[in-house]
């Protein structure tokens, strides 16, 4: 086995532009959202290869933990969408802006 | 650079973006799980089998259902017609592009060759009091590190996810029937 740490870090790089890119251009709650967990899984993609390639145990306990509260998040995240939803018959993030002025 | 760790990392990437760009929020979904589950591939390359299964049973099982149940649920057929501004795309365009040079810059300058996997231990050995808790890969010694070195975080999270399905619950209430609920 020839893997670097570098590769995987890369691959992880790159999830997090990608989510990055994600979360700038859609304007759909939901999308973005999805977004964010795919930067919250190159965090985790990230921890595992460090902590793979250090030799110790303590990223993999952290990736366990990150994966519970992404849970906790998600599951928050989506009863606050769909109350938005409820309220406003929209999920864009255009017409959300009664806040402003 | 292995064949196997190639085909994953294009089964992780390419779904992802696919993730990004596509209009239908469902297929969407259906990116993001094809991405999860290349990424728990990635997870057992890096020897992480108990954080695959998980990954796969967590994200790609309960969340992204989750999400599908919520894209049925709000009829997401009407949306997404207004099309993203030239400003917002430049914009989303050139943060993509900077923080992608800013990796390969950071991580190609040795040539994608660093240091290679060393030998594993396949039994948690370790003494309960060192620090930091060596690398096995068996699921048992997750369990030892939770319940000893990360005892008080475990026991948080926990009481986090109680805290959160109570948010939850009240988010959700609806406001109306519960207060004809309660009058009658």
């Amino acid at each position: 086995m020839t893997l670097s740490l570098n590769s995987f870090l890369l691959i992880s790089g790159l999830l997090f532009a990608i989510g990055f890119f994600g979360v700038l251009l859609r304007r759909n709650v939901l999308v973005i959202f999805m977004s964010l967990e795919m930067m919250l899984n190159a965090a985790i993609l990230a921890l595992v290869a460090f902590s793979r390639f250090n030799g110790i145990m303590d990223g993999n306990i952290f990736v366990f933990f990150i994966i519970t509260v992404a849970a906790a998040e998600i599951a928050v995240g989506l009863a606050i969408i769909v109350a938005l939803f409820r309220k406003r018959q929209s999920v864009m993030v255009e017409q959300l802006s009664s806040l402003k002025n | 650079m292995d064949i196997l760790f190639i085909i994953f990392a294009v089964l992780t990437v390419l779904p992802a973006f696919l993730m990004v760009i596509a209009r239908n929020p469902v297929n969407g979904a259906m990116f993001m799980i094809i991405s999860f589950v290349g990424m728990a591939a990635l997870f057992v390359l890096l020897e992480a089998f108990f954080l695959a299964i998980l990954q796969i049973l967590v994200y790609a099982g309960a969340i992204m259902v989750l999400f599908l149940f919520i894209i049925m649920l709000l009829d997401m057929d009407e949306v997404e017609k207004i099309h993203p501004k030239t400003v917002t795309m430049l914009a989303s365009v050139f943060g993509l592009a900077l923080i992608v040079v800013g990796v390969v810059v950071l991580l190609g300058a040795d040539g994608l060759t660093g240091q290679t996997f060393a030998a594993l231990p396949v039994a948690p050995d370790f003494p309960s009091a060192e620090n930091p808790m060596e690398l096995a890969v068996s699921t048992k010694s997750y369990g030892f590190g939770l319940f000893t070195k990360y005892m008080l975080p475990f026991q948080l999270t926990g009481l986090l996810l109680l805290i959160a399905m109570i948010g939850v619950i009240v988010i959700s209430k609806n406001r109306e029937s519960g207060e004809e609920g309660s009058a009658s």
